[in-house]
């Protein structure tokens, strides 16, 4: 995989299809899916739990194995990779992944530093420019140099999520894939990552920013893609899809959301829109009692 | 169905003394207004083990088919009001000073016993994380029976009957399959539903949700805030909603209680609390919420149905003019975004 074409995407993914479960309790969980992420754009993905979001970001890291579709990073075509190769796409730490809950993306048991440098050890970075470059990425998530010695369990849950990115960002990923990244912390500490990730954004890193939280997607990414069960329906512009939803799970999503304001859509609105996905499910179930393939 | 064991009474007062309570009232301390449900006065709660008052004084009143919401950060004493109120603090944690009444019972002095019968049948809570407050084991129905059968003291068929309602009543789909299944089976937003349903069993005048639709999509959450409203609506139940989300509180309650370090920093109705806010850390939590707040990122305000900001009065006298009007108004359909106090009357025309 060679690092100079920077204009080619750094995520292609082409009718992805996942399934979990064997025979009859066969399900999908991805149907068709396509997504392109180019250098430095950041691509919400949002929907419900069951939408498919998490197991997106499983398919791109390798952790299910599709039943079909094609999924290119950096050019390359992984679908197709051995354990082994993956061992190896990982080590190289071209794609990274940063959980809602820090604590289980941080090993409990080492300090800051330790979390930090792992990644660069393993790629055989001597440990002393392995340990500045850990500093020089806490103070890029605006974390102070105390903390190093500190295990994650004395943090604050909005300075371990810092940790957990600054720990993404120290193998100098292609593409940070942040799932749910900041619907564990309160509002201060959301803004704070959220900002750190605008920032990433702007100097050119590529996200995907899964949530469910329509506001911080939208103040966050460029193009936003809506998963509904296993599907993307709709997706453009983040602008476009906040304001001008066409799918009516899209328009769903946004009304349901409270603002300060008052809820966006009424209760009848979002009853209808509800009744009207319901119609879909009915006329996509009987059309799925054709076996997948 | 708190699902929390329960703990050792707050204070000192002996247990004989209790089942006079009512009498027993001192006389200086103004006796609340018999509307109110809930009547907390200037609470403080202390840390035993390192002898620190957390919880510098809270007061408010809840009137049937109020709510009231309380917002901060983590760590703020939200979550150790509503626990007082409920008689779960930790261990190591007691009610110093102040006195809270549930429907005009003191709690300072109740035996566990006398908890007990207070738990679900007046006062009751819905938590951040439904799951872990249902048994896993058990099929989701027999843990409402459980509760109609000891709270009410139902027969086996009756509780069944009354499950299967109150199961419907929480807007489940298939309330008779839903009865039958296990935890494992339902998904978050439907658990917090069987939760909601377990916690309205007995018929409880309050219900206490501390970030109860926190964890859900914001689809499901938008139910459960539907749910909750319709449930105030129609049988009157009082809230007491803690939530970090500003908007959240915006849609559903009447007023705010802003909390900071244990201390209350502003308390009023919501138009005023949201829309004008006076103290310094109000402003700072609304400027953090707007920040990445979807009203940030749309272009017009949405056809929305009317705001709370163009409400022709505020709650507060809304309530209260409710209330000393004619109960039988809430049966007439009202707006479903906010509506008044209504009698408890009512419930008996629901079930």
């Amino acid at each position: 995989m060679s690092d100079d074409n920077d204009s080619r995407p750094v995520l292609e993914v082409a009718d992805l299809e996942v399934h979990y479960g064997v025979r009859r309790r066969r399900r999908r969980a991805l149907h068709g899916v396509c997504l392109t992420v180019s250098p430095g754009e950041t691509v919400g993905v949002i929907g419900e739990t069951g939408s498919g979001k998490s197991t997106l970001a499983r398919a791109v890291l390798g952790l299910v194995r599709p039943s079909g579709g094609r999924i290119s990073v950096v050019g390359e075509e992984i679908t197709g990779y051995s354990q082994q190769q993956w061992r190896a796409l990982r080590r190289r730490g071209v794609v990274q992944y940063v959980f809602q809950d820090p604590l289980r993306s941080l090993d409990p048991d080492l300090t800051v530093e330790e979390s930090l440098i792992e990644p660069l050890l393993i790629q055989g970075v001597p440990r002393a420019e392995a340990s500045a470059r850990g500093r020089a990425y806490l103070a890029r998530v605006r974390l102070a140099d105390d903390l190093l010695g500190k295990l994650p369990g004395e943090l604050s849950g909005g300075q371990r999520q810092r940790v957990a990115v600054a720990r993404a960002l120290v193998a100098e990923p292609k593409l940070i894939i942040l799932d749910e990244p900041v619907s564990a912390l309160d509002s201060a500490n959301r803004v704070g990552v959220l900002e750190i990730l605008k920032e990433l954004r702007d100097a050119g890193m590529a996200l995907i920013f899964i949530s469910h939280d329509l506001g911080s997607v939208a103040g966050v990414a460029d193009r936003i893609a809506v998963l509904y069960q296993g599907e993307i329906v709709e997706v453009g512009p983040a602008r476009t899809i906040i304001n001008a939803p066409g799918h009516p799970y899209t328009r769903l999503l946004v009304g349901s959301a409270p603002t300060l304001r008052t809820a966006s859509a009424s209760r009848a609105e979002r009853e209808a829109l509800r009744a009207r996905l319901q119609v879909q499910l009915h006329v996509r179930a009987e059309a799925d009692l054709a076996p997948a393939r | 169905m708190t699902g929390t064991p329960p703990d050792k009474p707050d204070t000192v007062v002996p247990a004989d003394a209790v089942v006079l309570v009512d009498a027993a009232v001192p006389v200086d301390a103004a006796v609340p207004g018999d509307s109110a449900v809930l009547a907390v006065r200037d609470v403080r709660i202390r840390d035993e083990i390192n002898d620190r008052e957390i919880v510098h004084g809270v007061s408010f009143e809840l009137r049937p088919g109020q709510v009231i919401g309380i917002v901060g950060e983590s760590g703020s004493g939200k979550t150790l009001t509503c626990r007082a109120v409920l008689g779960i603090l930790p261990e190591h944690l007691a009610v110093s000073a102040g006195s809270i009444h549930i429907a005009g019972r003191d709690i300072g002095g109740l035996t566990e016993r006398e908890w007990t019968d207070l738990r679900a049948s007046t006062i009751s809570a819905v938590f951040q994380d439904p799951a872990s407050y249902l048994n896993p084991s058990l099929k989701v129905g027999s843990q409402i029976t459980e509760v109609l059968r000891v709270k009410l003291g139902l027969g086996r068929r009756a509780a069944r009957h009354r499950a299967i309602e109150l199961l419907a009543a929480v807007r489940l789909r298939d309330p008779e399959l839903v009865y039958d299944q296990y935890v494992f089976e339902l998904s978050g937003g439907m658990l917090q539903r069987v939760l909601i349903a377990a916690a309205i069993a007995a018929d409880p005048q309050v219900l206490i949700a501390d970030e109860a639709t926190t964890a859900l999509d914001v689809t499901v959450q938008a139910e459960i805030l539907d749910l909750l409203a319709d449930l105030r609506e129609r049988i009157g139940l009082a809230l007491v909603v803690v939530s970090h989300d500003l908007a959240v509180v915006a849609q559903l309650c009447d007023e705010v209680l802003v909390m900071r370090q244990g201390e209350v920093v502003e308390h009023g109705p919501t138009e005023d609390v949201l829309y004008h806010p006076r103290h310094a850390y109000t402003r700072l939590l609304i400027t953090e919420h707007e920040q990445y707040g979807l009203e940030r990122y749309l272009d017009a305000p949405a056809p929305a149905a009317p705001g709370p900001a163009e409400s022709p009065d505020p709650p507060q006298s809304r309530g209260r003019a409710a209330q000393a009007e004619q109960p039988e108004s809430a049966e007439q359909p009202k707006s479903p975004e906010r509506r008044q106090s209504t009698d408890r009357k009512v419930l008996d025309g629901v079930r």
